[in-house]
């Protein structure tokens, strides 16, 4: 079984600071890390693999410095990497990303056929859900995403069987391999390495592919390929003004009763509703 | 499924939200579509809220609002259709085929696309649900064009005409604008509850068009073989709260969210929390706020020891009346929040509990 997995190296978004003067983002010293969300997807990739054999192989686009990603990625049982990275690659919006990823998995798919993909279900850093339904797509995969449990895999008859989160419940579908997978948060824990995967991930050569080795179309990547444009980043204004305090002698009773007389002078449709 | 180009290479890219010319071609599309997530009759209510937002982006390009209905026949559709103008929609297009009747990526993607490249909308909104982000994450692909997920804002621009969406990046920490310009359908995702539910208007016409699109069940690879329903529905409880009771790490310890919920209960309201303390398994995570948790928009939202993060606040500051209670005065809650009471939660907690059940008590005898 060859299944692929995308993750993404984020900023760790807890600690980004924003300049006060310049209002731009201070990326100094942000520690980087792996999309939280890919976790869960190459957790359940491994233990795929554990369960069938084969191998598990981690991609990413991202600059030279994603690496560190990838061996972490590796240090916890990942076979082998690939770092698709190119400053033709710079400004990909999610159609370009997805464009550039699956040209890398196609070429994958040529060395190995390729059975599953795994993406995030999405980034801390962008959000936006769309990498994964974006390389489906492409690759003409089945796309399962908000996969709570896959059920069970046949390799013979090709079938997957998941539990997958939809509103209000949960579907089970069946389909067919090749899919494309994003796992729901939570579906499972990332394992500890082991020490030959920690010592094998410092050793094994990364695959460095860039756009002349699997790119066909040049204009489908960067800016060039990205339909949509970055207008304006700007920091969320703050409220014109800051909160009324509410002031009382006598402690937190007397606290409570000054706010419960705000709300009902300030808000006497809202009394009703609290008074029921 | 067919993978068709809806747009031929831009002549002129302009960057940023400069002024600049759409080919003859693109003009053609017009219009801003919503589509109406319905699963088994029941309609999502974000569609609502975006068919009111809709409404106002159309209304400054002067053009019509379209709702798109997908789903097996049946009797709930013409319903849907009514509620669908009411709420905003000039034409509905409803879509029906047996092998719509339970959402699967396969079928909705591939009629969705049919559909856009028939009809030519100039902007197309879907909810930022589980369903609306898998669609959409599709057809963006099979249309090739743009996409913004999890919009938290929507306006047109005036230089150029085109839907300039607003969202949150780099965690909250900032906002950006993004804009589609030389590729239409322009797309966008917006989460629940972050638009205001647009007045219901029960005399408002419109049109309805129907489209059969003849769908042969054995190209779709995948198979529905049951839904489970959840048995408990707290999640919808929470983000259609009319009142909210919110605990942030200041409470210390998981035995004092009881007096959380002590006031929730006294006040018929849903309870609400930062990331902290479902992650320490204080509360269900279902019940986070936030970011990474639920949107909401209640009437009244009392959040006790909780900083209020950036992560926190977006997922609340579109309630009607925030109190803040923090025993810190300079928490950032205090930058957003309406009111502020600076004390110690684990006090004033149980002193609103107390002092709102004796005005109901007072309440129903005067009744
Ligand atoms: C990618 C990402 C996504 C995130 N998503 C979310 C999200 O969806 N929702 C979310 O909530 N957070 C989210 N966070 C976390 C967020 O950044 C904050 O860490 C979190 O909101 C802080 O929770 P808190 O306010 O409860 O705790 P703290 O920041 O620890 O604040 C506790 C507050 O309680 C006050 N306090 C202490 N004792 C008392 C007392 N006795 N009485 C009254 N006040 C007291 C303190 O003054 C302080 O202001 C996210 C973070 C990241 C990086």
């Amino acid at each position: 079984m060859h299944i692929v997995v995308c993750i993404k190296q984020v900023p760790d978004s807890a600690q980004i600071r924003i300049h006060p003067v310049t209002n731009t983002i201070m990326r100094q010293g942000v520690p980087a890390i792996i999309n939280p969300y890919d976790l869960f997807s190459l957790e359940e990739a491994l233990r795929l693999k554990d369960r069938f054999g084969g191998r598990v192989t981690v991609l990413t686009m991202g600059p030279p410095m994603a690496e560190a990603s990838l061996r972490k990625a590796m240090s916890f049982g990942a076979t082998d990497a690939v770092l698709l990275t190119d400053r033709k690659f710079a400004g990909s919006d999610t159609l370009a990303t997805s464009y550039a990823l699956t040209s890398a998995i196609r070429k994958l798919h040529e060395e190995e056929p390729v059975d599953l993909v795994f993406c995030g279900k999405q980034t801390i850093d962008g959000d936006t859900a769309q990498v994964g339904p974006g390389i489906a797509t492409r690759m003409n995969m089945q796309q399962l995403t908000y996969v709570a449990k896959i059920e069970d895999v046949n390799l013979d008859s090709r079938e997957i069987t998941v539990q997958r989160r939809s509103e209000g419940g949960v579907q089970v579908l069946k389909s067919r391999l090749p899919a494309m997978i994003t796992m729901l948060e939570g579906s499972n824990s990332m394992r500890f390495g082991t020490m030959d995967d920690m010592f094998r991930a410092a050793r094994t050569p990364l695959k460095l592919w860039n756009k002349d080795t699997c790119v066909d179309d040049e204009a489908k990547v960067g800016l060039k390929g990205s339909p949509t444009v970055v207008s304006k980043v700007f920091v969320p204004k703050p409220r014109a003004e800051k909160a009324k305090m509410i002031e009382a002698e006598g402690g937190a009773s007397a606290q409570a009763a000054a706010a419960i007389d705000m709300l009902f002078t300030t808000y006497p449709k809202l009394a009703n509703d609290l008074v029921r | 499924m067919s993978q068709a180009p809806a747009n031929p290479p831009p002549a002129k890219k302009a960057a940023g939200g400069r002024k600049f010319e759409l080919s003859e071609e693109l003009k053609a599309y017009k219009g801003v579509w919503v589509i109406v997530e319905q699963e088994r009759g029941k309609v999502h209510t974000v569609s609502y809220e975006l068919l009111g937002e809709a409404r106002k982006l159309a209304d400054k390009l002067g053009v019509e609002v379209g709702a798109v209905i997908l789903g097996a026949p049946g009797p709930f559709i013409n319903e849907i259709s009514g509620e669908a103008i009411a709420y905003g929609a000039d034409v509905v297009y409803t879509v029906l085929d047996a092998a719509l009747a339970e959402y699967r990526t396969e079928p909705y993607s591939k009629v969705m696309t049919d559909v856009v490249n028939t009809f030519k909308p100039e902007i197309v909104l879907l909810g930022a649900s589980t369903l609306g982000r898998d669609l959409a994450g599709a057809i963006a692909t099979t249309l090739l064009t743009g996409l913004t997920a999890d919009c938290t804002e929507l306006d047109i621009s005036p230089e150029n005409r085109s839907l300039a969406a607003t969202r949150p990046t780099f965690g909250g920490t900032l906002l950006c604008t993004i804009q589609t310009l030389a590729y239409r359908p322009q797309m966008a995702t917006i989460r629940p509850r972050v638009m205001q539910m647009p007045e219901r208007d029960g005399t408002r016409t419109g049109r309805v068009v129907e489209v059969t699109p003849n769908l042969a069940e054995d190209i779709f690879v995948t198979k529905v073989l049951d839904f489970i329903p959840d048995s408990d529905q707290e999640e919808a409880q929470l983000a259609f709260a009319d009142i909210i009771v919110s605990g942030g790490k200041g409470l210390q310890k998981a035995e004092n969210f009881k007096l959380v919920w002590d006031l929730a209960e006294v006040l018929g309201a849903e309870v609400g929390a930062s990331r902290p303390c479902t992650q320490a398994g204080w509360v269900t995570s279902d019940r986070q706020v936030g970011q990474t948790g639920k949107t909401v928009r209640p009437k009244l939202y009392i959040a006790a020891g909780i900083s209020g993060a950036i992560q926190h606040r977006v997922g609340c500051e579109n309630s009607d009346v925030i109190l803040a209670i923090n025993s810190d005065p300079n928490a950032p809650i205090f930058d957003f929040a309406h009111h502020g009471i600076v004390g110690d939660a684990l006090q004033i907690l149980p002193a609103l509990t107390e002092q709102f059940r004796q005005r109901r008590l007072v309440n129903r005898k005067a009744s």
